[in-house]
């Protein structure tokens, strides 16, 4: 669609500078809305800008986000799970009844590992072997998991873990920093390397972007898909062992719900729930943004109920925003 | 006919430009009632968005569209819809789950007092739409259950059931066979009676000279001419469209084939092939000819390792390979550039590169970390090779035009350096002059000593590229040919299962 000439023409590499593609990107819009909850929060309470305090409020997304980052990669890739909650059920029941067998925090921290990449290989086997879809058999499995947990503790609870188990989830690696941020933090690079810095990342975006031709591609689609279902499994696992020791106890309830938080966490992150696209440095932001509004909405004494339709505005908002302002934009062009 | 008549679509210096691009630049189109205009163009001309805009998809940014010489504007889809104006798509999306009548009335059904679907009224409207194009089967059908050729028809009924006065058809016969063809054409000459205005949209140009009374060229977004049918030739069309003369002969070689590359012995499928034997030597062209359906696309799919074949080994320079994804054909030196480049061979939504770089990552890559910078190494390498027409290289490659799509498949599989390519109807849907150059690129890689197999239904090009041409035929090979052997009459009848002595009788 330009002139004829008949040379081979010189096409450049990229058009837009590193610069200007950062700027223009959702990580920069959802850093702006950060900033300024942070902002609003510390005029609204005395008590926010409390370095202990803000401490505490990791808490609050530490470890939903270290679900998100698997799943950020399992719904670019087209894939979801949402069996993430009960996993962690089962994994931290299956801890628990260990513990009342004596385990130590080693055999703990493993069998929590384990259950997770277990339950993970299982929703893997029916969506990648068996090719049935992922939202399905992960709600089959997301009352299958828990259902068991229930089986085995009834209206009971485990407690009796080992004092050094509490380690993980209320321990301190240095200062006001947490044992979970640091976990958070290291997942976090880990997967933004592999997302964004591997050749399997990139065959996560081909996948999400058009399976088919990926496949046609020379991609091995359903071996990735498998090791991603595996992955959410384990980060299932991880976050089971940090809430279990944090928590100190068993219920079945436990992580009730989390997994739609984890998806609003990935999805405000700027993740493409129809697949395709998204970052790492997105869900990042989003976390912490979460936190941020359920920390602060916390301070001012605001119950519950009215923080989830607060964080269902702003997912809300932050997603219709953009496509509100094409759509005007488009209007003004016409006219 | 005279050419003093108010046309009933008149496109007026119409501009329309896209980030980085301009698509449209000021170009003139009027369409006629009772007449066929013929709007040709290279790959990138600007036809689809031509088409785009009359259908109120797209909306100019500069220029007038007159019908019946009163300036109109189009909102939206319906808008244009409401005036008359109907589109025939490349690929109308139809619904095999509903019935033919449903089909054609979907969002404009006639409706009972109680804003009920009227069926009774529907179907026999459909009945009557359906008789007027010539077609006989039930509307009560289900779609799925009707042929390409038919649901084709579907698509016709459709864009006529909106009372339209002009109709435009996008490539109707790309999919089509040859008497299926014959059918479109009774069907324009019946539309044509009718009163409509059609707008036909054609690389092919026997087609353009048999049916159109008028043509307009475009080229690179830009009007270049327009006329009559009748006081044009066909070298003075094509040198209008592409700006310079080109005469289409297929490159000139001499055959250096080798040893046996690839061997292929006793291939089964359950249900599309059988018993498929043959070699490829270094270096060769090696055609497959057949008709839709004979399973040439199917067996080439499992020889990518897509599906499974139930019987058969392949073997790669003499030694056995069991190849059971694209994954291990690639890692065996064999890539399939397939027929359907929007689903199979392009990744829409990853840039150029990356589509590019996907099956060499390997190569490309370090212990598993991307390397970038090698990558749009590779990418320049071989865009640079094919010539390939973007604005960068970080370009998604859903931008680009379907010619240019089909160049950066040919690059990802080439930048892998294999030994056997596969190219399954490499040059539908291209213009002439992207056809010559990508069969001088195929001659060119045959010298390399790349072996390439080609699956084409167009006989000049396969009698053309050819060194040797196996014809299939139900799932099965029924001729091998060469040489002297290799004709258009012996292909047909092979492929049609029509023995020589009834050739003679008939």
């Amino acid at each position: 669609m330009s002139d004829t000439t008949m040379a081979a023409r010189f096409v450049p590499n990229r058009l837009n500078s590193r610069a200007f593609r950062i700027l223009r990107s959702w990580e920069a819009l959802l850093l702006v809305v950060a900033v300024g909850i942070f902002v609003l929060n510390s005029f609204a309470s005395p008590y926010f800008l409390n370095v202990w305090n803000l401490s505490d409020a990791t808490y609050n997304f530490t470890e939903k986000g270290m679900i998100a980052f698997a799943m950020a990669l399992l719904i670019i890739s087209g894939e979801i799970d949402l069996s993430v909650a009960s996993i962690i059920a089962l994994a931290s029941t299956a801890m628990g009844l260990a513990a009342q067998y004596g385990a130590g925090t080693t055999e703990l921290v493993m069998i929590g590992l384990t259950v997770g990449l277990l339950c993970g290989a299982f929703n893997a086997f029916f969506v990648t072997v068996l090719g049935l879809p992922s939202i399905v058999v992960t709600i089959g499995t997301m009352s299958l998991f828990r259902g068991i947990s229930y089986i085995v503790l009834g209206d009971g609870a485990y407690g009796g873990y080992p004092d050094s188990f509490a380690w993980f989830g209320q321990g301190y690696i240095y200062w006001v920093f947490t044992v979970e941020i640091a976990i958070f933090a290291v997942i976090a690079v880990i997967y933004g390397v592999v997302l964004h810095k591997t050749n399997f990342g990139r065959a996560v975006y081909a996948i999400g972007n058009n399976p088919t031709g990926a496949l046609f591609s020379g991609i091995r689609v359903q071996r990735v898909k498998f090791i991603l279902f595996l992955l959410t499994g384990l980060m299932s696992g991880v976050a089971a062992i940090c809430l279990t020791s944090r928590l100190g106890s068993t219920r079945p309830s436990i992580a009730a719900g989390m997994e739609l938080s984890v998806v609003t966490m990935v999805v405000l992150g700027g993740i493409n729930i129809l697949g395709g696209s998204g970052s790492i440095p997105g869900v990042v932001i989003a976390a912490v943004v979460m936190g941020l509004v359920t920390f602060g909405l916390g301070l001012l004494n605001v119950p519950g109920i009215v923080m989830s339709i607060f964080i269902g505005l702003l997912l809300i908002g932050v997603i219709a925003l953009p496509r509100l302002w094409a759509m005007i934009a488009a209007k003004r062009r016409k006219i | 006919m005279t050419d003093h008549a108010t046309p009933v679509v008149s496109m007026d210096a119409i501009t329309k430009t896209f980030p980085g691009v301009k698509a449209l630049d000021a170009v003139q189109l009027d369409l006629y009632a009772s007449q066929v205009t013929a709007l040709v163009g290279e790959n990138g001309a600007g036809k689809s968005t031509t088409v785009k805009i009359l259908t109120g998809i797209y909306f100019p940014d500069g220029g007038t569209i007159r019908i019946d010489g009163e300036p109109v504007t189009f909102a939206n889809a319906n808008a244009a819809a409401d005036a008359g104006i109907t589109a025939i798509h490349q690929e109308t999306v139809l619904f095999d789950e509903l019935t033919v009548a449903e089909n054609i009335f979907i969002g404009h059904a006639p409706r009972t007092r109680w804003g009920l679907i009227d069926k009774a009224a529907m179907q026999s409207a459909a009945f009557k739409l359906l008789q007027d194009i010539g077609a006989t089967f039930d509307p009560r059908t289900l779609l799925r259950d009707l042929g390409i050729a038919n649901k084709h028809l579907v698509a016709v009924a459709r864009a006529l059931s909106v009372d339209a006065r002009v109709v435009i058809m996008d490539e109707p016969t790309a999919a089509l066979s040859h008497k299926e063809i014959e059918e479109l054409y009774e069907l324009v000459e019946t539309l044509k009676k009718q009163g409509k205005a059609i707008l036909f949209i054609s690389h092919k140009f026997d087609e353009i000279f048999r049916i159109a009374d008028r043509y307009t060229v475009f080229r690179d977004g830009g009007f270049v001419g327009a006329g009559l049918i009748s006081e044009i030739d066909e070298d003075a069309l094509v040198q209008l469209m592409v700006g310079r003369t080109v005469e289409h002969i297929f490159p000139e070689r001499t055959p250096n084939v080798a040893e046996d590359v690839l061997q292929v012995v006793g291939y089964a499928h359950p249900t599309e092939f059988a018993d498929i034997n043959f070699t490829l030597k270094r270096g060769e062209i090696l055609g497959f000819y057949g008709l839709v359906g004979a399973g040439r696309s199917e067996f080439m799919q499992s020889l990518f390792g897509i599906t499974k074949p139930s019987k058969g080994v392949c073997k790669i320079n003499g030694s056995i390979r069991v190849i059971r994804s694209p994954a291990d054909a690639v890692a065996n030196g064999i890539v399939y550039v397939p027929e359907d480049r929007g689903k199979q061979g392009t990744i829409i939504g990853l840039p150029i590169f990356q589509n590019i770089s996907l099956p060499s990552l390997g190569r490309t890559s370090k212990s598993g970390f991307l390397r970038l910078a090698e990558e749009f190494k590779l990418a320049r390498e071989y865009s640079e090779r094919l010539d390939l027409r973007a604005a960068s290289l970080d370009q998604d490659v859903g931008n680009l035009s379907g010619g240019n799509q089909q160049k950066v498949v040919i690059a990802k599989w080439l930048a892998t350096q294999p030994q056997v390519i596969i190219l399954d109807e490499p040059t539908k849907g291209i213009d002439i002059g992207s056809k010559a150059a990508v069969h001088e690129f195929m001659a060119e890689l045959a010298e390399q000593g790349l072996s390439v197999i080609m699956v084409s239904s167009e006989i000049p090009e396969v009698i053309g590229m050819s060194d040797r041409v196996i014809v299939m035929r139900d799932g099965r090979i029924e001729a091998e040919l060469e040489g002297d052997a290799l004709s258009p009459e012996t292909l047909v009848r092979h492929a049609a299962g029509i023995s020589a002595t009834q050739m003679e009788e008939a």
